[in-house]
Parts: C-alpha cells; structure tokens; sequence
C-alpha cells in the first residue's frame, strides 16, 4: 500500500475553442518495481500505478499503460484538444485497487 | 592440444562474453513487439519521433518524449531492462498532438524503442541508444 499519495495536475485556465492545451500530471507514489531487494534480500513486492487515463467532458483524451519501468512519482505530459468549456478528469490506478482522482475545469476563451 | 596460459585466458574471456549476452531479454522484446503489432510488418523510421537523452547520469528518471501524429497508439520498449516494457500511451479522440512525454528508469546502456500504430493500421518503430551513468533498477 502506498502511502502519502497525491496527484497534481496542471491545466491552462483557459483555452481558444480548438486549441490544443498541453498537461502537466504527476503524483507522489513510489513505483516500487518489484526488482529491488530490501536489506534482508528479500525481493520487496511491486507496487506500482499500472494505468492512468483522462477525460474531458466524458471524451478520451489518453489512456497510458505503465509498466515498472516508469520512474517514482510518475510524470505525464501530453496534448488535449479543447473544444468547448469543461473539466478535465484525471484518475490514476493502483496495483492494489486504489483510484486516484483529480479533475481541473477549463473556459473556453 | 595444449594451451599456452595466455590463449587459455583468451579462450575463457571469449565464452565469458557470450554467456554475457542478453538473448532472453531480446526474445521478450520481440514478444512485446508481437503482442502490440499482432504479427504486422513493423517498418524503421519516419512517422515516429523518440526523443532521449544521449547521455543519462541517473538511470533512475531519464526523461524521454514520444511523437506521432495521427498515431492511435505508441509503446515504448526498453531493450536492455529486466522487463522490457515501459509504457504504452493510447490516443483519444480529444488528444491534441499525438505526443507524450515521461520519465523512465534504465537500467545499464541500452536502445530505447518507440513503436507507433499510426492511423492506417500500420506500424513504424524508432530507437535511440540512452547511456547510463547509473544504473535505475536498484537491488
């Protein structure tokens, strides 16, 4: 179980209609790999967020797959395309169940 | 047929290197290739960018930025990791440029591979050799 985890995400206030707005998502976690071994030598379990996607307005903006290899606190940036006003919804997975989420709204200028 | 000392070393160094090489991780990328593409002819080059460092003190966050325009679909492999998947980045309909940008952990000098599933169906791959001061897989 992670502890301490907190998703941060940064989105342009507003946005021309049709334009592309880029987006900034980390969040604190410890993306335990499952190959490092603890002082005993006993393998640590992995622990990692396998998925992470975002939406706007219900749409699909991307859907990332991660895998161990993806470094601690997990930083994505990618581009979206902002038709109309809204809120983007941010929701990261957890090995263990967990679902992290944060939403940002955006006005459309 | 007698050795002499020094081609005895020679001949021990040379079996060392080839127990050496990774052919285990090299078949699983070929998998993970397969799995991704299903079987489709992957072509080199153009229609995918993969930017990394070429140098990369610390294997434990070495950022790396994909591109693809009109991709539905990039996966990044990393040839020389235990595992050698990283993270596959699945377009939608409201992505703006085809591209992302992470951070990833390597663990020794390798090629780092980017696969795009580009509009029409059909797949191109890319790679950039990162070197690795340090090692990121811990252990």
């Amino acid at each position: 179980m992670a502890n301490d985890v907190k998703p941060r995400v940064k989105v342009p206030k507003s946005a021309k209609a049709g334009e592309a707005v880029v987006l900034k998502t980390l969040i604190s976690h410890p993306m335990e790999s499952g190959q490092r071994k603890d002082s005993k030598g006993e393998l640590i379990p992995r622990s990692i967020i396998n998925r992470f996607t975002c939406d706007f307005n219900g749409k699909n903006v991307i859907d990332v797959t991660l895998e161990p290899a993806i470094s601690t606190n997990p930083y994505i940036e990618f581009e979206a395309v902002v038709a109309e006003a809204g809120e983007f919804k941010f929701t990261w997975y957890d090995d263990d169940g967990s679902v992290y989420e944060d939403s940002k709204p955006i006005e459309v200028a | 047929m007698i050795l002499s000392r020094r081609e005895a070393l020679v001949l021990a160094l040379g079996s060392v290197a080839a127990a050496a090489i990774p052919l285990p991780a090299l078949a699983s990328v070929e998998e993970a290739v397969a799995a991704f593409t299903g079987g489709a002819a992957v072509t080199e080059g153009a229609g995918v960018t993969l930017t990394a460092p070429e140098i990369a003190e610390n294997g434990n966050t070495v950022p790396i930025s994909v591109d693809a325009p009109g991709a539905s679909a990039i996966m990044v492999l990393a040839a020389g990791n235990p595992t050698p998947a990283v993270a596959t980045f699945n377009f939608g309909e409201l992505a703006g440029a085809h591209m992302a940008s992470t951070r990833i952990r390597l663990s020794k000098t390798q090629d780092v591979i980017a696969i795009a599933k580009l509009a029409d169906g059909s797949f191109v791959r890319t790679s950039s050799e990162v070197k690795v001061t340090i090692g990121g897989c811990g252990g």
